[in-house]
């Protein structure tokens, strides 16, 4: 059962990088659930993870330290951001909004080339490097890491949004932000709040992808692009919808790599971004109008 | 006295044109302004889509693309003369414009956006990938030089005159497009789709038209592009390209014909002149997208010009007009 084995070979990566475009496609509808904005510069976040944490790490050898530490940097990186480049927005039209947070993604992509150069970083492990075997199949331990720390923020996120008061109020300014003023929520804080907790995502991502594919100051744009479009395939600004959209996208890439040509592998997450929005633009999910 | 402006600038357009070509000597010189004309043939178009109709496209480069590699596949592999080769890529890229444009002109702002960031990609990966037909990430190379009349037009110095009179007649078209009934159909949408309906505007055809529109502008700038380089690689046409347009675009303010000109010398000359750009070139694009768009989002020297203006009122002791 030759076919099998590669198939489920493709299923463990494809699932693993599926679980990485989830993180950031969760990122992506957080801040459209409380500003109608997407962030293009949601990637450049996960590249400022994987490399804040390289760095942190060379540094202080304690990987709980560098994804700790990363994380922290890059939410403050998010509020900055926020506070800076689209508060003082006047006419907050979605082409403008387009264009400034498109304007910050390749800012922060040039800051990031100047500060760690072009070359690609490595970051160990969180575990052992030794392959475990599954039937016919092998996975990394970081494999584990990634899908139980995909898993592990999903829940906590969802708990936030259903059970604290500030998820509750985020939620509310996502239905109706007038509404939510009204009744004493300070709209202005949970945009600020959405801000940080998608950087804060976004890095988690970076740093759980380091240690499979390097990081490098580049690696932003391609992650970013691939997240936004699992948060559309799988409909935009819901949870569930982030999660299986990411999953589907990788998947969906994996096994065009391994049965087509790893060439094409950028170029079938497009063409299945072009078909759900074209056929189904309110996602797989179908999240709300 | 409307009439004697809009002459007057035409006419000061053949006169700097005219000049260049009669008082530089060096062929750097030449190269660069070819570079402009081309870039502003893009950003003209694109100024189209996005500063009069409002509709985003961060995928214009592969326009470019389409026309480029079409015209240098077309003359470096199959030997068809250059001039139809670059019809034939205003047939390919006009198609693909029509094509995709059908589907994702139903979508608005981000999908949009989304929408024609994807196809731009998918075009870069099909240009890096098909080896066979492109010449995959080394690219393609053998390109002939245009030629009209049985004189070729080999040099910079002697595609200059050929370049910049298209751009004229682009600009001269666009200028009447943007004056004629479409363009104010355009405008209208731009404001609100709802509002132009309502007046009777077919606002899913005027930006379909729109976008073709602007898809064959870039489409002749590509062909331009791989007959004057003689030469033309995947690199030339990925995302960056799409971004830097975007900031031409910004720059140079944003429905505005000759803001386009602006945009496109700037940015062109700018890289060009200071080393110093290379290593900055993405942080500058990046900070030029950021502060125009949130301090000056009417471009560069309208934005200056109002800030003027308004200081100008202020000290008169006037109102600021809401």
């Amino acid at each position: 059962m030759e076919i099998f084995a590669d198939l489920l070979q493709y299923l463990i990566s494809g699932l693993t990088n599926g679980a990485i475009y989830a993180l950031i496609a969760l990122g992506f509808g957080i801040i459209y659930n409380t500003t109608t904005i997407i962030n293009f510069a949601q990637g450049e976040m996960v590249m400022l993870g994987a490399l804040a944490a390289i760095s942190i790490y060379s540094l202080t050898p304690s990987l709980p330290l560098a994804f700790l530490g990363a994380v922290v940097l890059v939410t403050l990186v998010g509020l900055v951001f926020e506070r800076l480049a689209l508060r003082p927005v006047k006419d907050p039209s979605p082409i403008t909004l387009i264009i400034i947070t498109v304007g910050g993604a390749v800012f922060i992509k040039g800051v990031a080339m100047l500060l760690w150069g072009k070359e690609a970083f490595n970051l160990p492990p969180f575990s052992s490097n030794a392959p475990i075997h599954l039937g016919p199949a092998t996975i990394l331990p970081q494999n584990l890491w990634v899908l139980g720390i995909t898993a592990v923020s999903v829940a906590a996120l969802e708990a936030f949004f259903r059970l604290t008061l500030v998820g509750k109020a985020m939620r509310a300014c996502a239905y109706n932000t007038r509404a939510a003023r009204l009744v004493g929520i300070a709209a202005g804080r949970m945009v600020q709040l959405s801000f940080g907790v998608s950087a804060a995502l976004g890095a988690a991502a970076g740093i759980l992808i380091a240690p499979l594919t390097l990081g490098v100051y580049d690696m932003g744009t391609m992650l970013g692009l691939k997240g936004f479009s699992a948060a559309i395939i799988g409909g935009l600004g819901s949870l569930s919808g982030g999660v299986l959209g990411g999953l589907v996208l990788g998947v969906a890439e994996a096994l065009a790599t391994g049965f087509i040509s790893s060439g094409y592998r950028d170029a079938v997450a497009f063409l299945l971004l072009l078909l759900v929005l074209f056929l189904r633009p309110q996602g797989l999910v179908g999240g709300r109008k | 006295m409307r009439l004697s402006r809009f002459l007057n600038r035409w006419v000061l357009y053949a006169l700097a044109v005219l000049g260049l070509a009669l008082f530089l000597r060096d062929e750097y010189s030449f190269t660069l302004l070819n570079f402009i004309g081309i870039h502003a043939l893009l950003v003209v178009g694109l100024n189209l889509l996005l500063g009069y109709a409002g509709q985003i496209s961060l995928g214009h480069a592969a326009f470019f693309g389409l026309g480029a590699y079409t015209s240098g596949i077309l003359t470096a592999t199959y030997g068809v003369n250059p001039w139809l080769a670059m019809a034939a890529g205003l047939g390919v890229s006009g198609g693909a414009a029509f094509l995709i444009g059908i589907p994702a002109l139903k979508l608005r702002g981000y999908y949009l956006a989304m929408a024609t960031l994807g196809f731009g990609i998918i075009v870069y990966i099909f240009l890096n990938e098909a080896h066979d037909l492109t010449g995959g990430p080394s690219g393609l190379s053998g390109i002939p030089s245009l030629s009209l009349a049985g004189f070729p037009l080999n040099t910079p110095h002697r595609l200059y005159l050929l370049i910049w009179i298209i751009l004229g007649l682009i600009l001269a078209l666009s200028a009447n497009l943007v004056n004629s009934r479409t363009g104010r159909a355009i405008r209208a949408l731009h404001d609100s789709e709802a509002g132009a309906e309502s007046l009777g505007v077919d606002t899913f055809r005027m930006k379909l038209k729109i976008f073709v529109w602007s898809a064959l502008y870039a489409s002749l700038a590509g062909s331009l592009y791989a007959h004057s380089l003689n030469f033309i690689a995947p690199g030339s046409f990925g995302f960056m390209f799409s971004i830097k347009l975007v900031t031409m675009v910004v720059l140079g303010g944003m429905a505005s014909i000759w803001g386009s000109l602006l945009g496109a010398g700037v940015l062109t000359v700018l890289p060009e002149m200071l080393t110093v750009f290379h290593d900055f070139e993405v942080v500058i694009f990046g900070a030029i997208l950021m502060v125009v768009m949130i301090f000056l989002p009417r471009g560069l020297v309208r934005g200056i010009l109002d800030l003027y203006e308004f200081r100008r009122y202020k000290k008169k002791g006037g109102h600021i007009p809401v």
